[in-house]
């Protein structure tokens, strides 16, 4: 049983694969790191549920077979499908953010990192709705970096995926994508929570390509 | 082995052979140069080498298997090429429905009806029905902010990379006396003139190109132009054989589709300059996308299409 139903996410996880790059025909652009196996924390940008399986998707199978996206318990054990694929297809880090939980996200994230793998986060928390291109950061990108500081934490910009599957619609559209990885950084010594978060938060836009106002 | 047949294999063979001269005259330029200086005239030359290797194998296997084959290819050239267009137009969330009936509606049914030979639906589908249709379901979401933009760029991807395109595969609809089954080697006379035109219009643009035909958007010259046509002619002249046109005919066809297409190629360099981008997309690599491969065909495609039907349709 064990044996199937690892096979069938290995079989659902590249259907997932196939599926995004016919629609999003899509690439990674390596600018600030090479994709060789390195311990690392990929942070995005969060427009979308599609976000995480592009990142995933995108990675080289070396590097996907030891990454491990940080997800919301209550979206991805919600029924039977989500609760195969979150865990088993995507290997999530499955993270309760109710605060009475005695389970702290962030004791299961360090094991993780200690664990050895590498992880997908997204730091704004939420999808970002509005027209800024960056919701402000919650402080868990921070205790990764001072916990772990040998970790590269790596920025990591989705573009397009708020046009190709908008919060509320079914059918994506064919648009590219293009997932870009930035430089890695580290928090500093003596650096403060807000000036680190404010400066991973200025990494990550910058990688932002740049959008032509049709004027 | 049918005459038809027999046809494209010896231009599916030819091409190939001129291919693997360039390739061999490429590779020995490159092995005589030191390679701590390359040549970045020497490399864009290789890449689209090595990419029309592809466009010739894949376009020889689609003339081969005949009607399906063709349709078939240049659905999902329309496809990749419709992709990277709306990549970059203007959209926001309301065009979400519009937008996802262009590609999953739109799209496959112009290839439906350019597959059944409707001609009377196809030339009138995207033009008429999508133009009136897709800016109604815009409009609905209710949301004005730069709504005519939006509408406006949709329906230029639509015409541009679908429209357009399926226009090749069309001239398998017209009918020409004691042509018959032979309609396939129109595609491959098109295919041929344009992207041959475009390689010497390339060669003798860099040799002796002076005068700039749209100085600070594209590198095309007038010298490079008028050789890339000229030449152009004399292969439409030599390929005559497989065409209905007579040989003065050909050469004249030739001729006006080059030209055509060339022009074509400037409108998308405007495009692409406005949008502040170097290519379309990155899927054939070394190369740009499909917009950057079909530019010219996608002008020269209806232009033939049209003087076909017109002057030797029964």
């Amino acid at each position: 049983m064990k044996i199937i139903r690892r096979l069938a996410a290995k079989i659902v996880g590249q259907a997932i694969r196939l599926f995004a790059s016919f629609i999003t025909a899509l690439r990674a652009d390596w600018q600030g790191i090479e994709p060789v196996p390195r311990q690392r924390v990929y942070f995005a940008n969060h427009t979308s549920n599609g976000d995480m399986p592009m990142i995933w998707s995108v990675l080289p199978p070396a590097l996907r077979r030891t990454v491990r996206p940080v997800a919301a318990a209550d979206y991805w054990l919600k029924n039977p499908i989500r609760a195969f694929v979150g865990p088993e297809v995507f290997n999530c880090v499955l993270v309760d953010r109710r605060p009475e939980v005695k389970d702290k996200p962030m004791d299961k994230i360090i094991a993780a990192l200690d664990e050895g793998s590498s992880l997908i986060i997204f730091p704004e928390g939420n999808r970002n709705m509005g027209d800024e291109p960056l919701l402000p950061f919650k402080a868990g990108l921070y205790n990764m970096g001072l916990a772990r500081p040998d970790v590269d934490l790596v920025p990591t910009w989705i573009a397009n995926l708020n046009s190709i599957m908008p919060k509320g619609e079914v059918i994506p559209l064919p648009l590219i994508c293009t997932v870009t990885f930035g430089a890695p950084i580290h928090v500093r010594e003596g650096e403060s929570k807000d000036a680190f978060l404010s400066r991973a938060s200025e990494a990550l836009a910058s990688l932002r390509p740049v959008e032509r106002e049709a004027n | 082995m049918d005459n038809t047949t027999s046809d494209i294999l010896m231009l599916s063979f030819g091409a190939m052979g001129i291919l693997l001269a360039l390739t061999m005259f490429g590779e020995v330029l490159q092995a005589q140069r030191n390679p701590s200086n390359p040549s970045p005239v020497l490399e864009t030359f290789m890449t689209r080498v090595k990419s029309w290797w592809g466009m010739t194998i894949l376009i020889s296997l689609a003339l081969l298997s005949g009607r399906f084959g063709v349709v078939v290819l240049f659905l999902f050239a329309s496809f990749a090429a419709l992709r990277e267009f709306l990549t970059l137009t203007a959209k926001v969330r309301a065009d979400h429905y519009s937008l996802a009936l262009a590609f999953f509606a739109v799209l496959p049914l112009q290839y439906f009806f350019v597959w059944c030979g409707w001609d009377g639906l196809y030339s009138v589908f995207i033009p008429v029905y999508a133009f009136l249709l897709l800016p109604i379901v815009s409009a609905l979401r209710g949301n004005a902010n730069r709504y005519l933009i939006r509408v406006a760029e949709t329906q230029w991807a639509l015409m541009m990379t679908v429209f357009c395109v399926s226009h090749v595969p069309a001239l398998l609809n017209i009918d020409i006396a004691g042509y018959g089954e032979r309609s396939v080697l129109l595609i491959a006379f098109l295919v041929i003139v344009v992207q041959l035109g475009d390689l010497l219009e390339y060669f003798f643009g860099r040799r002796i190109g002076k005068t700039r035909i749209a100085p600070g958007l594209s590198p095309k010259t007038w010298e490079g132009m008028a050789c890339g046509v000229v030449c152009a002619m004399g292969i439409g002249g030599l390929l005559a054989w497989i065409t209905p046109f007579g040989i003065f005919g050909a050469i004249a066809m030739a001729g006006v589709t080059s030209l055509v297409g060339m022009f074509g190629n400037i409108v998308f360099a405007a495009i692409k300059r406005d949008r502040g981008v170097k290519d379309w997309s990155h899927l054939i690599p070394g190369q740009g996308g499909f917009v950057d491969q079909l530019d010219s065909v996608i002008f020269a495609a209806p232009i033939f299409y049209h003087l076909t039907r017109f002057f030797w349709r029964v």
